[in-house]
């Protein structure tokens, strides 16, 4: 369970920059739900799950994971706890090391690290099942470098990679974005079957209104770093796009041109 | 080249192999400019060869050595990592208080090893010149090492800190403490060059101060040569690479200084070895930038 606590974070204070990115954002997530996040760009939906992994800090608030403060931890005291993909492809898989070595390290994501083989044959095979899951081959490439596969690819193996070690939270910070259609479609269907799979606590944010309706159980809205719409069950169910373009009409203030972009 | 002349190469390539491995660790895995080589370099020399001056047995003194060559890799991430100052300042802060240092410990400018026993003539069968032994062992410790820092970087531990220097956002993201990391790469790669500069005031009669100087750019053209003749990403292949391309690196200087047809002289190979250093630094960049990447 996820318990973020009035959280306030302001970038550049006192400058003529100064962004108050959070501004009483508290949310509760219970174990086991899987929660879509959308919100304006700027609205803080990013900031918020950085501060969640702890990749920013918080000025105010507090962060309680499963009843643990999580609050001044740094990000890799965290990893134990919290699962991550992010947005670009290149971020969440290290170029360098072959697709096994990437798997192997997030294998041991929040573990000691010893002075053991990090890709031993009985893990190489658990990654190669994993892998021809995924309908791409890349159960025959587990000694290609993973940076040469596509952003797609690279993807869908960061997914895998944030399940092969148990957490109690998955951040999703608008990881189909950088992908083609067809690709981003793939990798969402696949994020739902491993959510399911793993009944993982899950928060994804997301810029398509259709997606955050149709995925997961529960809705948020963010805007000006605080939430502004909260919906779950047959209220949910009841919602359609136009009811949410509505509501981000009415908290901006201001007319929606681009409707075709948002329902994508 | 007479084979006394090929075999003196040989020695000093294998021991600058040690050197550029360690520099393949920071540059290269780390991603960290590490300058602390042109103290860590005499450092090692300096302690071995008081040591030993002073009655030590020369393993203890050599072991030592490399050990102070770890502390100062460590105090160097240190100063990146907790004081979060800039990687290259912090390395050269430490290189500056290495001479410094390094003249403490040995007291005066030089300490010579003319009579005293060392890892070599100690270990030396009656049957084989000196020449040819001095070599011979080097051939082994240099194996060896490169046969153990292959072994480390596929381990958990190893791999933690090829992430960290590949992609430091994501080690942290899969719960690596990259300050450690890096503390424990700096610490590794200056080990091997203290250890390098131990053999080194062992081979050549005695540790100077100046001995340091340009240790880094000859570690880094030995890396770059190594990674030209035979690139690979492959770890065990890039460190046999590394390895080859300080022999090699050693024998063109060699050569170089030997045969009058290159016109070459003496005081052009800084020069030659600046260009090729300023290369290898440059290269990545463009590499990075055509790419389109940009780090965090
Ligand atoms: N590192 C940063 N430095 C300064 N301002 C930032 C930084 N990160 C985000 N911001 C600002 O904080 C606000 C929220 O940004 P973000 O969380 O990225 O929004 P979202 O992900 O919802 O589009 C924006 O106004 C953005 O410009
Ligand atoms: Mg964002």
């Amino acid at each position: 369970m996820l318990k973020a606590t009035d959280l306030r974070l302001t970038f550049n204070p006192g400058t003529p920059i100064e962004t108050q990115a959070l501004r009483g954002m508290t949310l509760e997530i219970p174990t086991g739900q899987f929660v879509t996040v959308i919100g304006s760009n700027g609205a803080g939906k990013s900031t918020f799950l950085n501060a969640v992994s702890g990749e920013q800090r918080v000025d105010s608030g507090t962060i309680e994971i499963d009843g643990i403060d999580m609050t001044r931890l740094p990000v890799w005291a965290r990893a134990r706890h919290v699962a991550r993909v992010f947005q670009d492809p290149l971020a969440g898989t290290c170029e360098d090391l072959t697709i096994e070595e990437n798997m192997a390290l997030a294998k041991m994501r929040g573990e000691r690290r010893g002075f053991s083989f990090a890709v031993k044959p009985a893990l190489r095979e658990e990654f190669r099942a994993q892998l021809a899951t995924l309908g791409l081959g890349l159960e025959n490439r587990l000694s290609d470098r993973i940076g040469l596969l596509s952003g797609g690819q690279r993807q869908a193996v960061s997914l895998l990679m944030a399940a092969l070690q148990p957490s109690r939270l998955l951040l999703l910070d608008e990881h189909t974005a950088a992908l083609d259609p067809r690709t981003a479609a793939f990798v969402l269907e696949l994020t739902v079957r491993i959510v399911a799979e793993h009944k993982l606590t899950t928060m994804m944010v997301t810029h398509s209104m259709r997606q955050a309706l149709d995925v997961g159980q529960r809705t948020v809205m963010l805007h000006q770093g605080r939430v502004v719409l909260d919906v779950a069950g047959t209220e949910r169910e009841g919602l359609d796009v136009h009811h949410l373009l509505d509501m981000f009409e009415k908290v901006r203030g201001e007319e929606i041109d681009d409707d075709a972009l948002l329902l994508g | 080249m007479s084979l006394y002349t090929l075999l003196g190469a040989l020695e000093i390539g294998l021991i600058f192999s040690l050197v550029a491995l360690g520099v393949y660790i920071s540059f290269r895995l780390l991603r960290f400019p590490d300058l602390t080589v042109d103290g860590s370099f005499p450092l090692g020399g300096a302690v071995a060869a008081t040591m030993i001056a002073a009655g030590y047995d020369p393993f203890t003194s050599t072991i030592v050595a490399t050990i102070a060559g770890a502390v100062a890799g460590l105090i160097t991430g240190w100063l990146n990592v907790r004081l979060k100052i800039m990687d290259l300042l912090a390395s050269i802060l430490m290189m500056i208080a290495l001479y410094s240092i390094n003249l403490r410990i040995m007291g005066k400018p030089n300490v010579p090893l003319i009579m005293e026993p060392t890892v070599f003539n100690l270990l030396q069968p009656e049957a084989l010149a000196d020449y040819v032994f001095r070599p011979l062992l080097l051939v082994f410790v240099v194996l060896a090492v490169k046969l153990l820092l292959d072994a480390y970087f596929s381990t958990q531990s190893g791999l933690a800190i090829r992430a960290t220097g590949s992609n430091a956002r994501m080690a942290r993201a899969q719960g690596v403490n990259t300050g450690l990391a890096v503390l424990a790469g700096m610490a590794l790669s200056n080990a091997l060059v203290g250890l390098a500069g131990a053999l080194f005031a062992q081979t050549q009669g005695g540790a100077d101060i100046s001995m340091g100087v340009g240790t880094i750019v000859i570690g880094l053209a030995a890396v770059i040569v190594g990674e030209s003749l035979l690139p690979s990403r492959k770890l065990y292949l890039a460190t046999i690479a590394v390895i080859v391309g300080a022999i090699v690196y050693r024998f063109f200087i060699a050569l170089a200084l030997n045969s009058d047809f290159i016109g070459l002289q003496a005081q052009d190979l800084n020069l030659v070895t600046a260009v090729l250093v300023t290369v290898a630094l440059v290269v990545p960049k463009l590499r990075a930038h055509w790419s389109g990447k940009k780090g965090n």
